[in-house]
């Protein structure tokens, strides 16, 4: 089987290779070829999975007023009831519906995990791109040593200490603080595999038919790195939503929106442990760790795509 | 030599920039935190006095004047050691306080650390070995799906279990009625409080070594030195141990350190499940409590570690592995 991320024509002798665009979308596929991307991604059991379930959660947020039994900040119901036929999960310290609080909380983590990992992969890309085309230089020497910096500093501290002195505890703040200090791996990476595809004949052709330096890193080397972009993106993505629960369960997430974190934090703040309430405690943590598995199955997927070594077996 | 010099410099410029950027962090945000501590022992709604923001400024030494004189004071007041008055636990200073919480995160973090590097390190270099058997299936499924678990949920679990359910081991905090000291009581107390907490850390922090270290020992394995090794007739144990899995090591020792970073992160959420009396626990006070001089020590302090153990790692990388030192531009 040959790459498709990386020769777009793939090898002459096979007809039925086909050509991917930029965007990744494959212009044809059926099950004879398995070069496209998405069959590449649905062959493997774990990757399909992970679709799966990432597709589920996608619909419950998407739907969550159709689908949450009540309003989630609604607190007219018994407290600290059991499961019942209006409750179907309970009711919190406060008299909130426990699945209605879970059914919205998946909207929070994934609008954290959707653009923290957008905006993480975009400065991960740009710092990545130009430092690995401009290696050795006095500017990769900079963005190398300002990856490095962040690289080493300790992500949650800093985030607690960023998001901590903001008066505002918006999303949108948690979602800025979360990708300016989480895109340094990922930038790394990308500065590698671009050292790797820079002295390609492609590249070579494109500087001697007089382009310039964006356009050739931008326009010529990223659409090589589309499978590893995507491999990036899910993995920021899915440290956004651990990192999203972190805060939130220290105090620090958006109180006028319920998320997974901060049920885990009201749940523990107000000794629903001791109480034995332990629906509202668990369910919140099980449906991270399943959303986070799902997007690690989807990435091992994606990883197919670009190492096709791992294909093989 | 270069290596090494150069490893040291950048530890030096890295905590320039985090000193630096620890500086700036508070003052890119609105608000003074005189006022805000005055409006806090005043009470929500009543008026400000600017007498008494005076004399609070005054009395927690926050900065005035200019960001130059503040930035040269500040680093002076750092050379000094000097790093304020808690608000939390006024008037004792946030040396003081942080000294208190030190070891106990210590001892908690380096017993765990080194126990979860030794365990994840001989599971990943087994299911590396062992590649695509039953054992190395169920040990990297499972270590994908535990590692997506959140510390504090995993505190709780146990807490609820084997706390609150089974009343093995207390609920909460550090030590019981006994006073700290060397004897076996206190001793005792204290590993009993400490038991749980560890047992948390210990479910996670595993998990990156077992799949670092399969990595790079599958890696490994198909380079030709083990090939060499297996053609020479050697048994399959020297060239698993002392070929493989010995170079495959040598990535670990820098991940090592790199991972100090995000193991603090998971001992402040473990910490505060527990209320365990660390480090951890001060920090979410600190962010309750709106204590900046302790909160920014403490992360000025965390960061320090990392960084101070990831130049031990990088050093001991070359003294180790003389290709590190030639392959680095």
């Amino acid at each position: 089987m040959t790459t498709s991320g990386f020769t777009p024509a793939g090898a002459p002798d096979q007809a039925k290779n086909i050509e991917v665009d930029p965007e990744g979308t494959a212009k044809e596929a059926s099950t004879e070829r398995p070069e496209s991307w998405y069959s590449v991604i649905w062959s493997s059991k774990k990757a399909r999975v992970g679709v799966i379930t990432v597709g589920i959660f996608i619909l419950v947020a998407v739907f969550a007023p159709l689908i949450a039994p009540h309003d989630p900040t609604d607190s007219s119901f018994t407290p600290l009831m059991g499961p019942s036929g209006t409750n179907w999960l309970g009711t919190t310290t406060n008299g909130q519906d426990v699945a209605s609080q879970l059914v919205y909380g998946t909207r929070v983590s994934l609008i954290v995990g959707l653009f923290g990992g957008l905006i993480a992969t975009v400065i991960a890309l740009v710092v990545g791109m130009i430092s690995g085309y401009a290696e050795g230089t006095w500017l990769d020497d900079v963005l190398t040593f300002v990856t490095n910096v962040a690289l080493v500093i300790p992500v949650l501290p800093l985030i607690i200490t960023l998001v901590a002195y903001s008066s505002t505890r918006g999303v949108t703040l948690i979602i800025f603080v979360i990708a300016i200090t989480s895109w340094a791996g990922a930038a790394r990476a990308k500065r590698a595999q671009i050292i790797t595809l820079r002295n390609r004949d492609f590249v070579t052709a494109a500087k001697f038919s007089g382009e310039g330096t964006l356009r050739i890193v931008f326009r010529e080397i990223m659409p090589n790195m589309t499978s590893l972009v995507a491999a990036s993106f899910v993995g920021a993505a899915t440290g956004a939503i651990g990192a999203e629960a972190g805060l939130a369960v220290l105090g620090l997430g958006d109180n006028n929106q319920v998320s997974w974190g901060t049920m885990l934090y009201q749940s523990n703040a107000q000794g629903a442990i001791a109480q034995g309430l332990f629906i509202w405690v668990f369910a919140p943590g099980l449906l991270l760790a399943i959303l986070i598995t799902a997007m690690c199955f989807v990435n091992f997927g994606v990883d197919l795509l670009s190492n096709p070594h791992l294909r093989e077996d | 030599m270069k290596y090494f010099l150069r490893k040291i410099g950048f530890f030096l410029l890295t905590l320039w920039a985090v000193v630096t950027l620890n500086f700036l962090i508070p003052r890119l945000q609105p608000g003074d935190p005189a006022e805000l501590m005055v409006q806090k022992l005043a009470g929500k709604n009543a008026q400000l006095n600017l007498a008494q923001v005076r004399a609070m400024r005054a009395m927690l030494g926050t900065p005035h004047g200019s960001l130059w004189s503040q930035y040269w004071e500040y680093m002076g007041h750092l050379a000094h050691g000097d790093f304020g008055i808690s608000y939390t636990y006024f008037p004792y200073k946030v040396t003081d306080v942080i000294g208190q919480g030190l070891w106990w995160t210590l001892v908690l973090v380096a017993c765990t650390q080194i126990l979860s590097f030794v365990i994840g390190v001989m599971l990943g270099a087994y299911a590396a070995w062992r590649r695509n058997s039953r054992f190395d299936s169920i040990v990297t499924l499972g270590s994908t799906f535990v590692g997506t678990l959140q510390p504090f949920w995993i505190a709780l679990l146990l807490l609820y279990v084997f706390a609150y359910s089974l009343g093995w081991f207390p609920t909460s905090g550090g030590y019981s009625q006994s006073t700290p000291g060397w004897n076996l009581g206190f001793v005792y107390d204290a590993v009993s409080h400490a038991f749980l907490p560890a047992v948390a850390l210990m479910i996670v922090t595993p998990i990156g070594w077992i799949l670092g270290m399969r990595n790079t020992m599958i890696m490994n394995l198909g380079e030709d030195y083990i090939r060499l090794a297996k053609a020479k007739g050697l048994p399959d144990r020297t060239v698993a141990l002392r070929y493989a899995a010995r170079n495959a090591l040598l990535p670990s020792v820098t991940g090592f350190a790199l991972a100090l970073g995000g193991l603090l992160g998971g001992a402040i959420l473990v910490e505060t499940a527990f209320d365990y009396p660390g480090l951890g626990r001060l920090m979410g006070e600190a962010v309750a409590n709106k204590d900046y001089p302790l909160l920014q020590t403490l992360m000025l302090l965390t960061t320090t570690g990392v960084l101070i153990a990831n130049l031990i790692a990088d050093l001991l990388y070359g003294v180790l592995d003389p290709r590190a030192r030639r392959a680095e531009r």
